[in-house]
């Protein structure tokens, strides 16, 4: 089944503003290398028989590569993001206008509740996971779930270079679900491991490469180097994986998943 | 105990937020109490959980809210007290809220301030500058004082009954009847007071003429010259057979020493004359013309006495309060410390002190009828003990007690 993508080109993508401990203004990314990496990443997902949209990149919102912030996509319904940081809350009203140029019912969240988008909210079957603390709030999640009329689990993000929920959790098609155990709480812990019976551990030394920053499409996964172990074990479960280069876009925090928006990552709920 | 009640919402189940909030209040040393809790039936369904959060200050209740608010839970706020200004001079507001002994909170221009002090059947006078709330009665009341009125706002924290079951008043917490025994109870009472010299509390003894009239007189005595009195709520009629038979050995003509022999009943008016003439009771010792007795002994001792007066007295003798407004305001400042109380004998006094004391003040009753008991103690539940029987037993052991050395170590082994 061929899945629809929102993507934004990097043309202004740069290390502006420091609000991960990933970001450091004094160790920039290298525009024309990560221009590259995207336009692997690009290729890579069309090759993959993917349908790709993009929107236009705006100056002085750097960080609007990273589309799966945008918000979150179920059927033709839009919920767009209320970013934390003011850095970032510029990008809301370009993805808003773009979603419903192209069709979609956009519902907005009241003002007062932080909300990331797909950053921080990923389906696994019906079930919404949803992580909050760093950039969404946990009030934001019960406004989502009264929108959607799904379960949504709520768990708390605790290593704050994991500030999003698909930085250290990726579910898969078959039911499983990748993670980074020690990115959630004692609670959030249990509460994943109770949904989902089959879980993949990932060692910290290949989380810190985003590993589970990663694009599942069915039985193709695009995710980003440094996770031989990961990559082991998916091929033992019958995944096909795709590695690239994603140094620049993780000196912002980011990687393969995060430069990605699913249209929509699920029909209905 | 400070507390907030806050409402989680959602998935709170499956997301194991609730487990989770719940931990977080007992990890910091607070409490909860699930006021509601309603549980989604269907998968999607969310549900509802309202839960009362206390702590010990304000402060760690504000920093334990703060930190459950990032799990999700929202504080129920709580609607300010309403406040109508006193019509007149001694007038409450129709609508007036009455308190009870028990530590009392209201709340006023968004802050929960407690009222002090906490004091029954009054009303409740709110200072808004000062951030203060007071119990008063109806003769403090002046008018356009703001008196709160209605319910809403105010928040009452009973006295909890204490886990670590080593509490005498807590664990015996009862009425021992005349046909039961005793003996056991007044010993431990004995330690309680003693414990209770050791940490500088304050014991009050509220006693009726039944005291003196049964020779109980000297055991009290005792117990003042050892220090374990130090204030004496009484009427009039006792402090006069004490000086009666201090002067005649009588009381109200009957010799308590001399079962069947009666003098006369003159001896009673004497005795109040006698006082009248010296100036008063502490004149009386100076002049040492009282030498004996009980109210020698709480001069001599240093012992505060409060006299209060009633219709049927004769005399009075100088220093009782016959202005029954002001024996309660004096009444009130002399409690106002006392953290023991003992109601031996008299019905009137006993009820007239109970209303007044803090639920926090140990107290025991002591009288011959099981209802006067009763209903002494019925404002101290969990910190009080009633025993019907004489005074006179009861006090002649507990004197005994206390004065008996405690037994030590090294004695027990031999």
């Amino acid at each position: 089944m061929s899945r629809e993508l929102l993507l934004c080109p990097p043309d202004h993508y740069g290390i502006e503003y420091e609000i991960n401990p990933w970001m450091s203004r004094a160790r920039g990314a290298e525009a024309a290398l990560a221009q590259k990496q995207w336009r692997d990443l690009h290729a890579t997902l069309s090759k993959l028989h993917c349908k790709i949209d993009l929107i236009t990149p705006q100056p002085k919102l750097p960080d609007m590569v990273f589309t799966a912030n945008a918000g979150l996509t179920v059927g033709k319904k839009f919920i767009p993001s209320n970013f934390r940081h003011k850095e970032r809350a510029g990008e809301a009203p370009h993805f808003a206008r773009w979603m419903q140029e192209n069709g979609y019912d956009v519902s907005w969240l009241p003002d007062d509740l932080y909300f990331e988008g797909e950053g921080d909210a990923l389906f696994r079957g019906d079930t919404l996971f949803c992580g909050y603390k760093f950039r969404s709030d946990i009030q934001s999640h019960r406004a989502v779930a009264d929108m959607l009329g799904c379960l949504v689990i709520s768990v708390e993000l605790v290593d704050p270079r994991f500030y999003h929920l698909d930085t250290c959790f990726c579910p898969l098609p078959d039911g499983a679900a990748v993670w980074f155990p020690a990115g959630f709480d004692e609670y959030g812990q249990r509460a994943i491991r109770e949904h989902v019976p089959d879980l993949v551990d990932v060692v910290p030394e290949e989380a810190v490469h985003f590993c589970c920053n990663a694009v599942v499409l069915g039985r193709d996964i695009v995710l980003p180097e440094g996770a031989p172990t990961l990559v082991a074990t998916l091929r033992e479960r019958g995944y096909s994986c795709y590695e690239l280069p994603m140094t620049e876009f993780i000196k912002a925090g980011g990687a393969c998943k995060c430069l990605t928006m699913f249209m929509p990552q699920r029909e209905k709920c | 105990m400070f507390s907030e009640t806050i409402e989680l919402r959602g998935h709170i189940i499956d997301s194991l937020i609730l487990p989770k909030v719940l931990d977080q209040i007992l990890t910091h040393s607070a409490n909860f109490k699930i006021g509601e809790i309603k549980i989604g039936k269907k998968r999607a369904d969310q549900s509802f959980a309202r839960i009362e959060v206390s702590a010990e200050t304000h402060e760690a209740l504000d920093k334990l809210v703060l930190r459950l608010r990032q799990h999700g839970a929202e504080v129920v706020e709580r609607a300010d007290a309403q406040l109508a200004k006193a019509p007149a001079d001694g007038v409450f507001p129709r609508d007036f809220y009455v308190t009870t002994n028990q530590q009392t909170f209201v709340r006023f221009d968004g802050k929960e301030i407690e009222v002090r002090p906490a004091m029954m059947d009054s009303a409740i006078a709110v200072d808004r500058k000062k951030s203060s709330a007071r119990a008063v009665k109806f003769f403090d009341v002046k008018k356009d004082d703001q008196i709160i009125v209605g319910h809403q706002g105010i928040r009452v924290v009973p006295v909890q009954r204490s886990t670590s079951h080593t509490d005498l008043f807590q664990f015996i917490n009862t009425t021992v009847d005349a046909d039961e025994p005793k003996s056991a109870v007044i010993r431990e009472l004995a330690r309680e007071l003693q414990r209770a010299r050791k940490s500088k509390g304050k014991i009050a003894i509220v006693g009726g003429p039944a005291i003196v009239r049964t020779g109980a007189g000297e055991h009290l005595v005792r117990l003042i010259e050892s220090g374990y009195v130090n204030r004496l709520f009484a009427g009039n009629a006792f402090a006069v057979y004490d000086v009666e038979r201090a002067l005649f050995g009588t009381s109200l003509g009957v010799n308590p020493d001399l079962a069947f022999t009666r003098g006369g009943h003159e001896n009673h008016l004497r005795a109040i004359n006698m006082i009248r003439e010296s100036g008063g009771i502490a004149s009386a010792v100076d002049k040492k013309i009282l030498t004996s007795g009980l109210m020698h002994a709480c001069v001599i001792h240093k012992v505060d006495i409060v006299l209060t007066g009633s219709i049927r007295d004769e005399g009075p003798i100088p220093g009782v309060t016959t202005d029954v407004v002001e024996a309660q305001k004096i009444m009130r400042a002399k409690l106002a410390d006392v953290t023991h109380v003992l109601l031996l004998g008299t019905i009137q006094h006993s009820l007239a002190v109970a209303t007044m004391l803090a639920p926090t003040v140990k107290t025991v009753c002591v009288d011959i009828d099981p209802s006067a008991v009763e209903r002494a103690v019925e404002h101290q539940p969990l910190q009080s003990i009633g025993l019907v029987t004489d005074v006179e037993p009861f006090l002649r052991e507990l004197a005994d007690c206390i004065a008996a050395p405690e037994p030590v170590a090294s004695d027990r082994k031999k």
